[in-house]
This record gives structure tokens, C-alpha cells and sequence, in this order.
């Protein structure tokens, strides 16, 4: 067992738990967009950022990787760790408003402005659809491509993948896609990657009784219409 | 080739090397790096060669071909042993005049190099102030070994190092030393190297350890690491060789960048020399100790020089940084501990234990031992790779060895540290470069590069070509790191076309301190250097950008114009003849017009109106839309 301070309190937790898990285990919210249950810890949005160490050696480190060790001094409210979040919201906003997952959590951080340029990206590349694929699915028929800008998520040379079943699972986990695909200009209503997926909806003709996850899905309507 | 199987035969293999060799006998070295051979010393190699067939000097004058000396602003060119004589900047006709002369054992003095101060010519290389200023440790093993010959290396003491460490036998000594040098690594953190080794000596053993060297080297503009593997690849191999023994590590990978051809091709015939002698592979000198060398080749991503990003990549994965801890001493490649080093880095174990580490801690000032290599690039007048003791001061760099400014304008700043460094303004040149001071200012030492800039560079325009590498070069992982540095791209941009405005600038400092603050891997961490530096040296440069929509530097062109003053031109006509696009009009003694919507703001008109003895100082930049004829608007 391992015995840490977490804002002010000593909290014992298991060898190998992560400080998020050691946080939600004694009740102290982090907020988290690219963590899921099941699924390995990836770090990729930062929202989960915990202040750990004192004084100069103070840093902000992301929960859901960071190990728990002992003697460990955490703090995951304190006003640097608020004042990031609060901007890393800021700049989800601008990139991806659609999302009703990043407007909840923005208004839950009083984020009230937007001060850059206003995008309207289908992804924020959190990864979820990725190790959903590769560890729950077992496909590994999306990956990320790319660095910097031009990193995105998609299939090898975007040709779709014989490697994926049309499980959904992909879409079932993004953040960002629910709200995609009710979007209100339906030639854009499909993602990048499910475009490349072929979601399951698509082939509701030749199964009827298929279930879709999306109520109402611009898919369905393109499709009716 | 012969296997070597002890110390005694080695030993007796450089002496026979070192007696076979007359060193009275004139010497013409050839620097031929990448660099010597992009200007022309291919060429340089190929006449020296028909000369000395044709005229029968093969016995009176030998030749070496080696890696690069450092002094880039003077290649192609030539060093005559052993009296040092230096003949920059060659074309094939001088080689063969300088053929002839060292033939006849003369100087040939219109060649040598002239001090552009004092117009002198000098003769030999350690006189001229490029070389004088520095101390040149690694470096200068560069000009005494042909990379391609191992018997090179051992003639100049190459392996003793080695030998003598095999033959003291003792694993912990090799640790001790190291730590008692102090030295640190070169790749940019700093990290005590006996410290990592000891951590590496003590981790779990099971299954292996690896040692690697990092020569992925992706800063812009820098080139140390390729040089030392170019011209000195021996020398890599006798280090890893070395910590090898000290820390129990089973085997080595170089992991060199795809781009670095010459670097790979030396490595390679450097790796096949070392174990056709025996001192690599298995029974090293038939000590029974046993280490190879591998080489990974990457596909040249600045990211991959990240550790944990590097390690991936060795592994066929994608190369993406992970959080740490645990860190590669626990976790390395394959799961095994790791220790990866520097290639220059690796390049100071032999010398440190050929001198011991007391001598070598002498050299730098006490946290900061040895020394490091800097390439010196930008507005200064010798360019090149430059060697200087830690500690040395940023003017001692610039002015001492560089030379000054490369032309008219004053020296305003330097970047040090590669694109995620900082920019430090002419003011702190009396900054010692050492870990400490340098990130106490706002920059890094990074691996160690220098950029000069002078008058004419607009900080607001460098802070945005920096912010493109690493808009471009972040793996994209972390959000913040991503969509961070394109964000402070865009209100750069904004900036430097004149759109930006005051509230944009606060913006940009605040998302400056969180991209800093919460990406995981060094990338992020200081991609908001470039931003944060200049802003806290140069915040009137980004004023003036956007309050008076005008560049000082006249860099940014939406942000200036020329205009003539009417009361100063002198009719001269110079810059009508310059001008490419015929945008200045007027006849001879009359005052003439520039013509705004033909400009091309190409420069050239100002160049000659303001350094030419008859023209005025008539033309001037000032913000665009502007009459107004002052000089300072
Ligand atoms: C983005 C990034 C790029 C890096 N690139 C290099 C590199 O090209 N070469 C290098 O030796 N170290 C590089 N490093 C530093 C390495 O992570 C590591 O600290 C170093 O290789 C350790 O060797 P040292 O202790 O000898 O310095 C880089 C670090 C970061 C964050
Ligand atoms: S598609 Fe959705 S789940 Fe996949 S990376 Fe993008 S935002 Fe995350
Ligand atoms: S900080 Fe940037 S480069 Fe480093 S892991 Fe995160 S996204 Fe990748
Ligand atoms: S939840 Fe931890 S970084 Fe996204």
C-alpha cells in the first residue's frame, strides 16, 4: 500500500493505482475527457491535471497517468490547476463548440468566453475511439496518422479497413461525435472516421432489426431523404 | 584486420601504428564532412589526389580526409601538417598551387586567411581568433583521425581509454569517474551522467539493459552530434563501449536520423572496424566481456529526440512521448532499464577517463564541467561549430569567437537553446552559458544551438517561425501542446499582418504559461520559450506591431513601407537601377518618386540609399499608409 497527501489529507491506496483512481476512490472530482474505464490512460486532453510537489518543484501532471507514490503531495483544486483547466476548456470551446460533453464541462468551470478564432473541428483527437477499437474490439482498424496539425484518426491510407466489424464502439465512446452527427448541415454531418467506418446505420437496410446508439442521427435522415 | 585478444596485442598494435608513421612528413588534411562536401571539398580531395600521383609525391606529402573542423564559413579548405597551416575557402586551381607548395615546403600567403580587422594574413590555424577563442576538446579530434580508418583513432589514443578501464577491471570505478567529472548531459536537460549510470548499474537486472545514444538531433540549425559522428565516430563507440562496462548494460543502439547519410555510412564501417579488431562483440580483447552496437535509423521527427518518444520508436511504434515516471531506467525499451545519452555526450567518456575526472572537472566552472559545442549560425561573421569551455559568457561566444555582426547592423540578440529556447537580448552577454543561468533568463541550453540576430530581425516574426516548427513537429498528443502552439502561431500571425490588438497580447502570455504548465513531455514544456523570452526582452516589438501597425526591423510586410524624403534625395538614381519591379521614378538631380502600389518591399532601393557614399539617406521605412516624412514616426 502506498500512503500519499492528497489536498491536505493522508490517503493510503494501492500499489499501481493512479492518482485519478486515488482521487475518485476518496471522493475528490477531476474532471476527464479522455479517460474511460477499461480502457488505458492515455493523457491526452490534460484536463485531469492534479498540482503534485511543493514550492519550486511544483507541476501540474495529468491524474489519469501519473502513479501514486508515496509521500506524494497532491493538490487537484488548487488555483494553478484551476486556472489551466479553466483555458485548456477555453480552447476546446473554440476548436469543437458542438460537443455537449466539452459545453457541460465548461459551463461547469464558469468558462463564459471564447477569445480565439472560432473552428468547428469533428475531433479533438482524445484517442477514445482508438483504444476502444484496439483493446475492447480487438480490430486495431483505426489509428492516429500524422504529427502537429496534421495528426488526425483514421484508417491506413484512409481505404476502409477489412480489420473493422462496424462494431460502433468508436462512436459509442467520442466525445465529439454524437453531436457530429446531428449537425445541422448534413453533408458535414459524418465524421472523418466513421465516414471511413461506415457506420452501422448505413446498412440498416439489408438488417433491419440493428440497433443504433444515436437518436436522432443525421445519417438516417440523409439516407431518408 | 587481425583480432586483437588482449590488452598487450593492443597495446602492441599502436605502437606499431604510431612508429609507421613519420610525422615530419607534410600532411594535407581535408575537412569533408557534410558541410565541406555541400562546398565543393569532394573536389578539393580529387585534385589533391591527381596532383600528388601525377608529380610523385606519394612518399613526400600524405593526405587525410576527415570530418568537419568546425570553421564552416571557411569551407572548402585545407590544413597543412604538422606546422597547422590553414588555407580557407579553396577552388580546385589553388589546391593545386597549394599542392606544389607544400611540395616545396613553402607558403603559399596570398591563400591564407585575412582577419577582416586588422586586413593581416595569418598563417597557422590556432592563430586566427575562431580557433584561438576556443578550446577545443572534442572537436579537434575531428582533424586527427580519417572517420573511416580505425587505426586513425588508436594512433591518437583512441581505445586507451577503453584498455585502461578493461584492464582495471573495476565496474564501480567507471561509475565513480564519471560522477566525479560532473559531467552533465548534453542533450539539453543537463542530467548528471554518473548519476543516470549508477541508477542504470543498480536497476533490476533480467533479461538486459540497453545503452543509447540519442543522435536524432532535430533542431533547426543545429549539426554537433553529426559532425562528431562524421568525423569521430570511433569515438561514440569507445564511450557506449565504456558505460557499457560500468553499468552492466548488454546492448547498445545509436539511434541516428534517416537524414544523416554520412553519419550512418561512418558508423557502419566504423562498427565492422571495431569488431573485426575485436574491441566489439563478444570477448572484448579476451577480457571476456561482451557488448555490441546496433544501429536505428529514425525517420527524422524533432519529437523522437524525446526519450520516452525514442524508445517507442526503437521499438516500431509511433514516435510519442509517455508519461514519466517511470522513467528509462526503469523502463525502457522493451520494458528493460535504459540509459540514453547524447552523442556528445559519449563523446567526453573517453576523455574522461583518459585524463581522469579531476582534470576534466577542472575545465567550466564548478556545476558546469567540461566543455560544450555550440553551432554558431545568423548575422555574425564566423559561422561554424564552436567549442568553449561551460561557463564561457554569450559575448565570449559571439564577439570572441564569431567575430561580431556579419555586417552593418548591431547585434540585438541570441537564441540559444534550438526552437523551443529562448531569445536573450545584446544586454546579457555577460550571461554565463551554463544550465542554471540560462534557464534562470528564459531560455535553455537545449543541445546547443546559437542563432545571432541583429537589427534587422523582428522578434515578433522569429517567435513565429519558431512557433511554426513546433506547431508542425508536436506529436499532437497532449491537447494543450497541439492546439496550443497553433493557437499562439495564429495570434503571431495576426501580430506581424497587423491585426492583432492588445487583449490578443495578454491572451497570448496566458496561454503561453498554460501550454508550459500542462504539457507532459519537454516539447511542450518549452515550446512557449520563443513567446515567453521575447515578450519579457522584447515587449515593445509587439507594441509597435500592433498599435502602430509598423516593423522596426522592416521584416513583417504588411507592416512598413518605403518612402523617399524629398529634402534629402540627391537625385542620384541609384535606386531606380535597382529597383526589379520599376516602381521608382525621376531623372538625374531631381527628387524621385516610389511608386507604393509597384513596391515589392524587396530592400534593395534602401540598401543603396542609405549605405551608398552618394545617395541621401532619403529612403526610409515607415508604418504603411503613412506621409509622414520623419525618420522616427
Ligand atoms: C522535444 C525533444 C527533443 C529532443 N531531442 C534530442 C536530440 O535530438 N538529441 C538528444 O541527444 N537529446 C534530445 N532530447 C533530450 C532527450 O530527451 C534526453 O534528455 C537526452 O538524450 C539525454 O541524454 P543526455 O543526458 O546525455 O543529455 C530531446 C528532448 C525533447 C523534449
Ligand atoms: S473521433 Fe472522437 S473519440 Fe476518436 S479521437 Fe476524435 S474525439 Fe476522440
Ligand atoms: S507535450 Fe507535445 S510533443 Fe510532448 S507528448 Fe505532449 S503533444 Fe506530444
Ligand atoms: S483524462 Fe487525463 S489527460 Fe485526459
Amino acid at each position: 500500500m502506498i500512503t500519499l497527501t492528497m489536498n491536505g489529507l493522508p490517503v493510503t491506496v494501492e500499489e499501481g493505482s493512479t492518482l485519478l483512481e486515488a482521487a475518485r476512490f476518496f471522493g475528490f472530482p477531476i474532471p476527464t475527457l479522455c479517460h474511460l474505464e477499461g480502457l488505458t490512460p492515455y493523457g491526452a486532453c490534460r484536463l485531469c491535471l492534479v498540482e503534485v510537489g511543493r514550492g519550486d518543484k511544483a507541476k501540474l501532471v495529468t491524474a489519469c497517468t501519473y502513479p501514486a507514490a508515496d509521500g506524494l503531495v497532491v493538490r487537484t483544486g488548487s488555483s494553478r490547476v484551476i486556472r489551466a483547466r479553466k483555458m485548456i476548456l477555453e480552447l476546446l470551446l473554440a476548436s469543437c463548440p458542438q460537443s455537449k460533453v466539452i459545453q457541460d464541462l465548461a459551463a461547469a468551470y464558469e468558462v463564459r468566453q471564447q477569445r480565439f478564432r472560432q473552428e468547428y473541428e469533428d475531433c479533438i483527437l482524445c484517442g477514445l475511439c482508438v483504444r476502444m477499437c484496439e483493446e475492447q474490439m480487438r480490430a486495431k482498424a483505426i489509428g492516429f496518422r500524422g504529427r502537429g496539425e496534421r495528426r488526425s484518426v483514421g484508417t491506413p491510407f484512409d481505404a476502409p479497413s477489412p480489420a473493422c466489424r462496424l462494431c460502433g464502439g468508436c462512436m459509442y465512446v467520442c466525445p465529439a461525435c454524437q453531436l457530429r452527427c446531428t449537425y445541422h448541415e448534413p453533408e458535414k454531418a459524418i465524421c472523418g472516421s466513421c465516414a471511413n467506418l461506415s457506420p452501422p446505420c448505413l446498412e440498416k437496410r439489408e438488417f433491419d432489426d440493428l440497433m443504433c446508439f444515436m437518436a436522432p442521427c443525421v445519417a438516417c435522415e440523409i439516407r431518408k431523404g | 584486420m587481425e583480432r586483437l585478444e588482449s590488452s598487450e596485442q593492443f597495446k602492441a598494435l599502436q605502437k606499431r601504428i604510431i612508429a609507421d608513421r613519420d610525422p615530419q612528413i607534410p600532411m594535407v588534411v581535408i575537412p569533408a564532412g557534410t558541410c565541406g562536401q555541400a562546398s565543393g571539398a569532394n573536389d578539393l580531395i580529387r585534385i589533391a589526389k591527381r596532383e600528388i600521383l601525377a608529380h610523385e609525391l606519394v612518399t613526400k606529402i600524405q593526405l587525410r580526409v576527415t570530418g568537419c573542423h568546425g570553421f564552416c564559413q571557411a569551407e572548402p579548405s585545407v590544413l597543412i601538417e604538422p606546422e597547422g597551416t590553414f588555407y580557407p575557402r579553396l577552388g580546385i586551381k589553388q589546391m593545386t598551387q597549394i599542392v606544389e607548395a607544400v611540395s616545396e615546403g613553402r607558403v603559399v600567403e596570398q591563400l591564407l586567411w585575412r582577419d577582416p580587422k586588422t586586413h593581416k594574413r595569418v598563417q597557422r590555424e590556432a592563430d586566427i581568433p575562431f580557433f584561438r577563442n576556443q578550446r577545443r576538446t572534442i572537436l579537434a579530434r575531428n582533424e586527427k583521425v580519417d572517420p573511416i580508418r580505425i587505426y586513425d583513432y588508436i594512433e591518437h589514443g583512441g581505445y586507451a581509454a577503453l584498455v585502461k578501464v578493461l584492464e582495471q577491471g573495476n565496474r564501480r570505478w567507471v561509475v565513480e569517474e564519471t560522477k566525479a567529472s560532473g559531467l552533465r548531459g548534453r542533450g539539453g536537460a543537463g542530467f548528471p551522467t554518473g548519476l543516470k549510470w549508477e541508477l542504470l548499474a543498480k536497476a533490476r537486472d533480467g533479461g538486459g539493459k540497453f545503452l543509447v545514444s540519442n543522435a536524432d538531433e532535430g533542431d533547426p540549425g543545429a549539426y554537433m552530434d553529426r559532425s562528431v559522428l562524421e568525423g569521430n565516430p570511433q569515438s561514440i563507440i569507445e564511450g557506449m563501449l565504456i558505460g557499457a562496462y560500468g553499468t552492466g548494460a548488454t546492448a547498445g543502439i545509436i539511434y541516428v536520423r534517416t537524414e544523416y547519410p554520412l553519419a550512418i555510412k561512418h558508423l557502419v564501417i566504423a562498427l565492422q572496424q571495431a569488431r573485426a579488431l575485436g574491441l566489439l562483440g563478444e570477448n572484448i580483447l579476451g577480457t571476456g566481456f561482451s557488448f555490441d552496437i546496433q544501429i536505428v535509423k529514425g525517420a527524422g521527427a524533432f519529437v523522437c529526440g524525446e526519450e520516452t518518444a525514442l524508445i517507442r520508436s526503437v521499438e516500431g511504434e509511433r514516435g510519442e512521448p509517455r508519461q514519466r515516471p517511470p522513467y528509462p531506467v526503469e523502463q525502457g525499451i522493451y520494458g528493460k532499464p535504459t540509459a540514453i545519452n547524447n552523442v556528445e555526450t559519449w563523446a567526453n567518456i573517453p576523455v574522461i577517463i583518459s585524463q581522469g575526472a579531476a582534470e576534466f572537472a577542472r575545465i567550466g566552472s564548478p556545476h558546469n564541467t567540461g566543455t560544450k559545442i555550440f553551432s554558431l549560425v545568423g548575422k555574425v561573421k564566423n559561422t561554424g561549430l564552436v567549442e568553449v569551455p561551460m561557463g564561457a559568457t554569450i559575448g565570449e561566444i559571439v564577439h570572441g569567437v564569431g567575430g561580431g555582426p556579419a555586417g552593418r547592423a548591431e547585434i540585438k540578440a541570441v537564441q540559444t537553446g534550438g526552437p523551443s529556447g529562448g531569445c536573450l537580448p545584446a544586454a546579457m552577454f555577460d550571461l554565463p552559458i551554463d544550465y542554471e543561468s540560462l534557464s534562470a533568463a528564459g531560455s535553455i541550453m537545449g543541445s546547443g544551438g546559437m542563432i545571432v540576430m541583429d537589427e534587422n530581425t523582428c522578434m515578433v516574426d522569429v517567435a513565429k517561425y519558431f512557433m511554426k516548427f513546433l506547431k508542425d513537429e508536436s506529436c499532437g498528443k497532449c491537447f494543450t501542446c497541439r492546439k496550443g502552439t497553433q493557437r499562439m502561431w495564429e495570434i503571431l500571425d495576426d501580430i506581424t499582418a497587423g491585426k492583432g490588438t492588445l487583449e490578443q497580447l495578454d491572451l497570448l502570455e496566458e496561454l503561453a504559461q498554460v501550454v508550459k504548465d500542462t504539457s507532459m513531455c519537454g516539447l511542450g514544456q518549452t515550446a512557449a520559450n520563443p513567446i515567453l523570452s521575447t515578450l519579457r526582452y522584447f515587449r515593445d516589438e509587439y507594441v509597435t506591431h500592433i498599435e502602430r501597425k509598423f516593423c522596426p526591423a522592416t521584416v513583417c510586410r504588411d507592416l512598413f513601407a518605403y518612402r523617399v524624403i524629398a529634402e534629402k534625395c540627391t537625385g542620384c538614381t541609384l535606386c531606380i537601377r535597382v529597383c526589379p519591379t520599376g516602381a521608382i521614378t525621376g531623372t538625374k538631380k531631381e527628387v524621385h518618386n516610389l511608386d507604393q502600389s509597384k513596391c515589392i518591399k524587396c530592400r534593395a532601393c534602401f540598401e543603396v540609399c542609405n549605405f551608398d557614399a552618394i545617395a541621401g539617406d532619403a529612403i526610409i521605412a515607415v508604418p504603411p499608409g503613412r506621409t509622414s516624412m520623419e525618420r522616427n514616426p
